[in-house]
């Protein structure tokens, strides 16, 4: 018989994982200690400690300006999506499906290299683009593509009776999806949208190959500036992951909650 | 075939533009070759990679064994929330420096390439999502069957390998294929290790001859077409295998 095991019902992992991972990263940060006359690969870690946190908030930053927007457009692309216009359908499928099947990394390059670094806005005159904005317009587009397919996917996921008893209310189709589709939609929705969140978090350190400082590109600065040393490397990037743990695991586990408890709901 | 279309690529670059550089310039084209023959081994690699993980994993997560269980769930648990750039950077940085150096015969080389740390990496963090789909297939598999089997006189783990696996890969198919098309993009990660992959060789040819544009349209392209021959590959699987009284 297989055990009716379930990831979720234990939340106390979440501190003992981070805790082993800090204490891996610890080990080797003394398992490969060089010679005591140089500070020792956990020193460095503490000293540049807080750099690499301060570069963490900019991947906090990134990742939540990156959601708003990329709920927000993909709303309306959503909405577009399932438009009875063939003319307003057709190009959100393709905006959305373009978005859907890239890799992260190909549109973040598509970005930072296609979008020009200062713009002229009329009436501001010139306007610098910090490569962090671009990086975070870049994350943004692929969870908007998935939020639109999302919208559609739980638009689609309502019977159809009720569209029709709409109807038969008198319900324009405007009425019909904002007082009767939507309200279930956020529901079914809200999971999806935050596994999408934590993915998005999980990505950001990628706008570091293209030298934006955020927690991983300043965890390579302050390698570097320690000295370079082989043995920083492992306690470094462990380090990075413990981080990057602590903040997305209560969320994941929150999410299979609340995916659980819709699951029961309806 | 380069001897057909440069012709034509050459002319729209002087009339036009466009440079699309790989489709003229024999040693552009070359690059841009190996870097999908590179992409295509890195994609089947990982993907195998991380398929045998999932099955290895979602048959431990069954053991009666507490401790394997717990070792299974922080497994998942970390490579799942935390990013994967930097779990390939500390597979490549971190591990690759401990790993033994063999002997070339004159020079030293690391046992293990970027290549394959990409392949190692990738297929961990992938592992990690299918051990979850093929155990949401498992428990999907009614315990009468199993049951059944167990009636029979079939040992646990001829029962894992003969009734409920079979059954669980037709049930979570669909999810599988969500995750082998996700991993197929997270593939171009590889990029940061210099494993000339396609996006890997592109940025090159677009940093010797300028044509960013042009060339973002081909790895867009690239990755497109991809997707869909996956996609469709998967498709005709799951026709094939198809039970009658299972799924639609």
């Amino acid at each position: 018989m297989i055990p009716n095991w379930k990831v979720s019902r234990v939340t106390w992992r979440a501190p003992v994982l981070a805790a082993g991972l800090c204490l891996a990263a610890a080990l080797a940060a003394t398992a490969q200690d060089g010679g005591a006359a140089r500070p020792s690969a956990l020193a460095s870690l503490v000293i540049w400690m807080p750099f690499i946190l301060k570069g963490f908030g900019l991947n906090l930053l990134m990742s939540v300006l990156a959601m708003g927007f990329a709920t927000v457009m993909g709303v309306i692309l959503g909405f577009m999506q399932i438009s009875p216009v063939a003319l307003i359908r057709v190009p959100a499928r393709l905006v959305t499906h373009l978005f859907r099947n890239s890799p992260w990394l190909v549109i973040l390059f598509a970005i930072m290299l296609l979008v020009p670094f200062q713009m002229t806005l009329p009436g501001v005159g010139r306007v610098m683009i910090p490569d962090w904005v671009k990086a975070t317009f870049g994350f943004a587009l692929p969870v908007m593509a998935n939020i639109s397919e999302i919208l559609r996917g739980a638009v689609l996921s309502i019977p159809s009776g009720q569209w029709e008893s709409a109807e038969s209310l008198a319900f324009t189709r405007g009425q019909t999806l904002r007082h009767v589709i939507l309200p279930q939609c956020i529901r079914r929705m809200l999971p999806p949208w935050m596994n999408w969140y934590a993915l998005l978090t999980l990505m950001t350190p990628m706008a570091a190959i293209l030298g934006v400082d955020e927690a991983l590109g300043n965890t390579q600065a302050a390698m570097e500036a320690a000295g370079a040393r082989p043995e920083f490397l492992i306690p470094f990037y462990l380090f990075l992951m413990t981080i990057f743990f602590v903040f997305i695991y209560p969320l994941s586990v929150y999410t299979r909650r609340l995916e659980k408890r819709f699951a029961v709901a309806s | 075939m380069l001897d057909l279309i440069a012709p034509f690529f050459e002319r729209l670059n002087d009339t036009t533009g466009l440079n699309f550089s790989p489709f003229y310039d024999s040693y552009d084209w070359g690059r841009l070759l190996e870097g999908m023959w590179v992409s295509i081994k890195l994609i089947t690699a990982i993907i195998a990679v991380s398929l045998v993980i999932g099955v290895v994993g979602a048959g431990a997560q069954t053991s009666r064994v507490r401790p394997v269980r717990w070792l299974v769930a922080a497994y998942i648990e970390v490579f799942r929330n935390t990013p994967p750039i930097v779990q390939l950077l500390f597979f490549y940085f971190g591990l690759g420096a401990i790993t033994p150096q063999v002997d070339m015969g004159g020079w030293y080389e690391p046992m293990i390439g970027s290549f394959g740390w990409a392949v190692i990496a990738i297929g961990i963090f992938g592992g990690s999502y299918n051990v979850e789909i093929f155990r949401s297939g498992i428990e999907a598999v009614p315990d009468s069957t199993k049951e059944a089997a167990e009636s029979l006189g079939f040992s646990q783990f001829k029962i894992f390998v003969y009734i409920t696996l079979p059954l669980a890969v037709r049930i979570c198919l669909p999810a599988l294929t969500n995750n082998i098309v996700s991993l197929a993009k997270t593939s171009s990660l590889a990029y940061v290790i210099a494993v000339p992959e396609i996006t890997y060789s592109l940025s090159g040819i677009w940093s010797d001859s300028v044509n960013v544009p042009e060339m973002m349209v081909l790895l867009f392209l690239y990755y497109i077409v991809l997707v869909a021959i996956i996609a469709r590959i998967m498709s005709v699987i799951e026709h094939r295998l198809a039970l009658p009284g299972y799924g639609q």
